[in-house]
């Protein structure tokens, strides 16, 4: 709970720059607005306004900009009470099963994220697990995995679903591949550090005993990894929260957070745009928020923490 | 009887600066019942010597037999328990589960394992700690659990290496008190490496002194102390004696370089 007032004082910070920010960058279209229902304004025309700052014009016609900048059908920039208001009707008061529910959006993009996360949660383990244990792996697999990582996701996801869509595949498993190839790689590199944290004197005590690598594997070196492993899935899953949106922007997909966006921004719906922003946001949180939970619950109960 | 014997033991490492000879030449006897202290300067070759007997580094010459076998035969064999310098108990498993894990990998049966624990807990002075976890104990409790891991299996054998270093004057008292009852009641052999030199002269029935480059043994102790043995007894002329003479070996062994 004492996190409670210093989360509360930024959120208040950033909520009132928000606010701020909406007169600068809706005053051209304030101005406008204030021009077509008769009041003069100044400089007259839009033509004229054109080259001023938002906040020249702001200054120029305070009347007029004050008055309409906060709660634009298409603004530059929604209110904050736009985006949430926005978020009340498409989650709570739209069925979930209709096609403007954020929920019903949600879930499709929520399903490709665990999906994918699950592909490569295990995909990652099974690498590391090779990378420790086989020699040959261990000089080739990493600078592969490092390579993939810098390649922009976004040249990489049509390619992915095209290629599977040619072989038949095509929803929820190309964007899960998609969302795997983002979160493998902190599984990977937490988990090879974890396999290999045992020391010196660890592992020579599982010798003394002349224990099989199964053991040694199942009883040493699975167990010190756990903590490097939910490390790296709290970062893997939200990874896999934004490999699912991605794969969900080139491929003219109609239903998901990421098709809510891409439809917003066609059609200068910046609030719909701002509220799947905020939709993805706290789903991320509420997933990362729960690995925490299990983390905490696992390592409590091997005593680690 | 013979429990560890080597002779003209040698190891060599091999490294960028040329080759090291951390043991040249070494010709020991341990007989059973035994309680052996290996005291020396670091870089003698003492604990190198106590893994070599263990198998976990491989001499480049001369022969080694541990209850008859090679080294290698004897650490399959489960033929002696390490403790090593640091606990090393595991911290995810309970002071229970740690004494479990050799007899889990040895395959105990559960009823078995129980029985150990619970024998070898009061055999260290650790009777109702099995359910803490190795954070909650003070460094000298988890290194005596370490001992009781090491006894819970039936090794005649007891390898130590420097198990007490890393513990205050006050703690290593009581610990060595403790490891002689220990020693009277179990009846094992024992390897024991140490800087100190009351404590291997407070321990030991040999006392092995060895010298750095190459790693060698310079002399060969039997201490004539009593198996009963008080704190008090390091007052004793005796006692002083044997001390002396050790100081001296490890001199004697610094003037040869």
């Amino acid at each position: 709970m004492r996190a409670v007032f210093p989360v509360l004082t930024v959120v208040t910070v950033l909520v009132s720059l928000w606010y701020l920010m909406l007169i600068p960058m809706n005053s051209h279209q304030a101005a406008l607005e204030a021009e077509r229902a008769g009041v003069v304004v100044s400089p007259e025309t839009a033509r004229d306004r054109r080259d001023l700052s938002g906040w020249a014009v702001a200054l120029r016609n305070p009347g007029p900009v004050l008055g309409g900048v906060w709660a634009q059908e298409r603004p530059r920039l929604p209110a904050p009470h736009q985006v949430a208001i926005e978020l009340w009707e498409t989650t709570v008061e739209k069925k979930i099963t209709s096609k403007r529910s954020l929920v019903f959006h949600g879930w499709i993009t929520l399903s490709a994220t665990l999906l994918g996360f699950a592909i490569g949660t295990v995909m990652g383990i099974v690498l590391a697990v090779g990378i420790v244990y086989n020699r040959a792996m261990d000089l080739s697999v990493m600078p592969w995995a490092i390579a993939s990582q810098t390649i922009p996701i976004l040249a990489i996801a049509p390619m992915v679903i095209v290629v599977l869509n040619s072989v038949g595949l095509q929803g929820l498993v190309p964007k899960s591949i998609i969302s795997a190839y983002l979160s493998f790689f902190p599984v990977v590199v937490g988990m090879v550090t974890g396999l290999r944290s045992p020391d010196g004197s660890q592992m020579d005590l599982m010798r003394t005993y002349s224990a099989g690598g199964g053991q040694v594997f199942w009883k040493l070196r699975l167990p010190a990894s756990l903590p490097y492993l939910f490390a790296s899935l709290k970062i893997g899953i939200a990874a896999s929260l934004v490999g699912a949106i991605v794969g969900e922007l080139p491929t003219g997909a109609v239903r998901g957070l990421g098709a809510r966006m891409l439809a917003g921004s066609y059609y200068g719906q910046t609030v719909q745009i701002w509220s799947a922003l905020f939709a993805a946001a706290i789903c991320a949180a509420v997933l990362v928020g729960i690995v925490g939970l299990i983390q905490r619950a696992t390592l409590r109960r091997m005593g680690l923490a | 009887m013979t429990v560890i014997s080597a002779s003209n033991l040698d190891l060599t490492f091999q490294t960028n600066d040329g080759p090291v000879h951390a043991l040249k030449d070494v010709s020991l006897e341990i007989g059973k019942g035994e309680f052996v202290s290996f005291i020396g300067p670091s870089g003698c070759g003492k604990t190198t010597f106590l893994r070599c007997i263990a198998g976990l580094e491989q001499a480049t010459g001369g022969t080694l037999r541990v209850n008859g076998m090679t080294p290698d035969e004897a650490r399959k064999a489960r033929a002696y328990g390490y403790v090593f310098q640091a606990a090393g108990l595991y911290p995810w498993r309970t002071i229970a589960r740690n004494i479990a894990l050799p007899l889990e990998i040895m395959g105990y049966s559960k009823a078995d394992q129980a029985e150990r624990i619970e024998r070898v807990l009061s055999l260290v002075d650790l009777d109702g700690f099995g359910g803490k976890f190795p954070w909650q104990l003070s460094g000298g409790m988890q290194q005596r659990a370490s001992i009781a891991r090491a006894l819970a299996f039936d090794a005649d054998i007891l390898l130590m290496d420097e198990p007490f270093g890393a513990l205050d004057e006050i703690i290593r008292d009581q610990l060595n008190e403790a490891l002689l009852s220990l020693w009277a009641r179990t009846e094992k052999t024992i390897g024991f490496v140490t800087h100190s030199i009351p404590e291997a002269v407070y321990l030991s029935t040999k006392i092995v002194v060895m010298s750095p480059r190459p790693g060698r043994i310079t002399d060969v102790i039997e201490s004539p102390l009593p198996k009963e043995r008080p704190l008090e007894i390091r007052d004793t002329p005796e006692f002083i004696e044997i001390a002396h003479r050790v100081r001296d070996g490890l001199r004697a062994g610094h003037d040869h370089v």
